[in-house]
C-alpha cells in the first residue's frame, strides 16, 4: 500500500514537472478550463435573474444551487485531475497495443493506467469551487454543522469514485470493441444528467429517467448526495438516499474492477 | 469555365464519397448530441414552474424549449469543427504549398469541402433530427408562414458561409502565430454564450444586448431561431438579415486579405 502510494507521488511530481516545463501552457490551460466553469456560472446568474428556485419545492434556491454548481465543479475537477487524461488515452493503448507495457510492470494495471499522469491545470476548477462554496455558505443564512462538514468531503470522494468506475467500465469494452471514441463522448452525455438537482426530474418521462439515473447507473447521487449534505439543514437530509450511496460507491467499484480484469483477458496485443 | 466547374464538382463528389464512408457513426453521433438537450428540457421546466409569469421576457416555456432545439438546427449549419485548426496546420507542417503548386485556390477548396461535409451530414442527420423533432412536437405551434420560411433558409445559408469565412481567417492567423489552438479556445468559448446556443440572447440584460449584437457571433445561432420563431419581423427581419449578409462579406475580405499577406510570410517548413 505505501509503495503504491509512493509510486503515486512519483506520478504526481512527475506530472507537475512536465507542466512546470511548460509554464505558459500551463497557465493558458488553467485560465481556459476558469474560463469555461465561469460561462457555466454566468448561465444560472442569469436563471435567476428569472427564477426562486430551481426544483418544485424551492429546496435549491440561489445559494442552495451554487453549492450544487461548485460541488460538480469539486467532483468534476477532481476527475479531471486524476482519471481524465488516463482513461482518455486508454483506448489508444489498445488500439496501438502499446498496453503490453503496462502488463509487463509488476503494479496493479488498473492503478497505473488510472493514474500515470495527473492534469493539476484541472485542479484550479476546484479551487474556484473553494471559492463559489465560501460565498455560498456566507449568503445561505445557516452554517453546516460539524457532521455535515465531515460528510460532505466523504461524499464527494464516493462521487469521484463513481464517476471513476463508470469511465473504467467505458474503457474496459475499448478492449472488445478495439476503439471507442463515442463511448468518451457517451460518458460527457451521460454524465450530463448529474448536473441538477434530481427533483427536476419529474414526470412520466423524468421519474423513469430519475431512477435509471438513481439506482441502475448512480450517476445521480455523484452530485445531488453531497450538495444536500452541505445546502440544506440537517433535519432536511435524505439519509437513505446518502446511505444508498456509500453503497453504490462500493458496488459501481467492484463492478467496474470486475469488468476491467474481465476486459483484460480478451486482451490482444496489436503490436509486433 | 466549363473546365472549371467540372473540376469543382469533382472535387465535390470525392468530398462526399469520403464522408459517406463514416455515415453509421455520423447518426448515431447526432442522435447521442441531443442527449444533453433531454436535461435542459428539464431545467427549463424547473426554472419556468418557480415563476409567477408564464414568461421569460416574452419566451414561454414551450418557445424557450422550441428555441434550444432550434439552435441544433442552425449550429448543424454555422459550425466548422477542425476547420481552422486544419488550415493552421496546413501552414505550420508546411503542407499549405500542396495547394500553391496546383492551379486550385484553397479557400474555395475548403469551401466545397465543407459544403460536402454538411450535404453529407444533412442526409445522414435527417433521421435523427427528423425522430427528436417529431418527439418534441408539442412544443412548437407550427409551421412559420412561406416568407418567415424563406427568411430562415436564407439566414441558414448565411450563417455557414458566415461560420466558414470566420474560422477560415482564424486559421489564418496562423500565418503569423503557427499556432492558433488558445484563440480558437477563447473563440469557441466567446461563441458558445454569445452565440444564443445556451439561451436566447434577448433575455440578456439591456447593457449587454447592445454588446452581444454588435458582434457577428449570434448570426451564427439566435438569428435564424428567431426569424423561425416569428421574434424578428418586418423591417427589423430585412435589417437582420443585411447585417449578416454584410458579415459574410466582411469575413470573405479578411480570409482573402489575410491569406495574400500571410502567403507573403509563409516559408513553407516541411517536406
Amino acid at each position: 500500500m505505501i509503495s503504491y502510494l509512493r509510486v503515486f507521488l512519483t506520478f504526481a511530481r512527475n506530472s507537475l514537472v512536465r507542466d512546470m516545463t511548460f509554464r505558459a501552457n500551463f497557465i493558458v490551460d488553467c485560465v481556459a478550463s476558469l474560463t469555461w466553469v465561469l460561462m457555466q456560472l454566468a448561465l444560472y446568474v442569469l436563471i435567476f435573474q428569472f427564477a426562486r428556485s430551481i426544483g418544485p419545492d424551492g429546496e435549491w434556491q440561489k445559494f442552495e444551487f451554487y453549492i450544487f454548481l461548485a460541488t460538480t465543479w469539486l467532483v468534476n475537477g477532481l476527475v479531471g485531475a486524476f482519471f481524465m487524461p488516463n482513461l482518455s488515452e486508454f483506448s489508444e493503448l489498445i488500439r496501438t497495443g502499446n498496453l503490453d507495457f503496462a502488463l509487463l510492470k509488476p503494479i496493479d494495471t488498473q492503478f497505473l493506467i488510472s493514474l500515470t499522469k495527473i492534469e493539476w491545470s484541472s485542479l484550479s476548477n476546484v479551487l474556484l469551487a473553494a471559492g463559489l462554496l465560501t460565498y455560498s455558505l456566507i449568503n445561505l443564512g445557516h452554517m453546516p454543522s460539524p457532521v455535515q462538514w465531515l460528510l460532505y468531503p466523504l461524499y464527494v470522494l464516493c462521487g469521484t469514485a463513481i464517476f471513476y468506475s463508470l469511465m473504467i467500465a467505458l474503457a474496459s469494452v475499448s478492449v472488445w470493441l478495439g476503439r471507442n471514441q463515442n463511448m468518451y463522448d457517451f460518458w460527457f452525455y451521460i454524465t450530463n444528467f448529474s448536473r441538477y438537482p434530481m427533483e427536476i426530474y419529474e414526470g412520466p418521462i423524468g421519474t423513469p429517467l430519475q431512477w435509471t439515473f438513481t439506482f441502475l447507473i448512480p450517476i445521480l447521487v455523484v452530485v445531488n448526495v453531497p450538495a444536500r449534505i452541505l445546502a440544506q439543514p440537517l433535519d432536511d437530509q435524505r439519509w437513505p438516499l446518502a446511505g444508498f450511496a456509500i453503497l453504490a460507491t462500493a458496488a459501481c467499484l467492484a463492478a467496474s474492477r470486475w469488468m476491467f480484469t474481465t476486459a483484460l483477458t480478451s486482451y490482444r496485443s496489436a503490436s509486433s | 469555365m466549363y473546365a472549371r466547374a467540372t473540376t469543382w464538382w469533382t472535387i465535390l463528389r470525392i468530398c462526399v464519397e469520403e464522408r459517406l464512408v463514416y455515415r453509421g457513426d455520423f447518426a448515431l453521433g447526432t442522435l447521442m448530441r441531443f442527449l444533453p438537450f433531454i436535461t435542459q428540457i428539464f431545467l427549463w421546466r424547473a426554472v419556468f414552474a418557480s415563476r409567477d409569469e408564464p414568461d421569460i421576457n416574452g419566451y414561454t416555456y414551450n418557445e424557450m424549449i422550441s428555441y434550444l432545439l432550434l439552435t441544433n438546427i442552425s449550429r448543424a449549419f454555422s459550425s466548422m469543427p477542425g476547420l481552422s485548426t486544419s488550415i493552421a496546420q496546413l501552414i505550420r507542417t508546411g503542407e499549405l504549398k500542396k495547394y500553391l503548386a496546383q492551379p486550385i485556390d484553397m479557400i474555395g477548396f475548403y469551401l466545397l469541402m465543407r459544403v460536402a461535409h454538411k450535404l453529407v451530414y444533412y442526409i445522414i442527420a435527417a433521421a435523427p433530427f427528423a425522430l427528436v423533432f417529431y418527439l418534441c412536437r408539442g412544443f412548437f405551434s407550427g409551421w412559420p408562414d412561406p416568407l418567415t420560411m424563406a427568411a430562415f433558409l436564407t439566414s441558414l445559408v448565411l450563417a455557414f458561409l458566415l461560420g466558414y469565412f470566420l474560422e477560415a481567417t482564424i486559421g489564418m492567423v496562423g500565418f503569423w502565430f503557427l499556432e492558433v489552438s488558445s484563440l480558437l479556445f477563447v473563440y469557441q468559448l466567446f461563441s458558445f454564450f454569445m452565440s444564443g446556443q445556451m439561451f436566447p440572447l434577448d433575455i440578456l440584460p439591456e447593457g449587454m444586448q447592445k454588446l452581444v449584437f454588435a458582434l457577428p457571433l449570434p448570426y451564427l445561432a439566435y438569428f435564424p431561431v428567431a426569424v423561425f420563431l416569428g421574434k424578428i419581423q418586418g423591417a427589423e427581419l430585412v435589417r437582420g438579415l443585411l447585417i449578416e449578409a454584410g458579415w459574410v462579406l466582411f469575413f470573405i475580405a479578411a480570409s482573402r486579405f489575410a491569406f495574400y499577406h500571410g502567403l507573403k510570410r509563409y516559408s513553407a517548413f516541411g517536406g
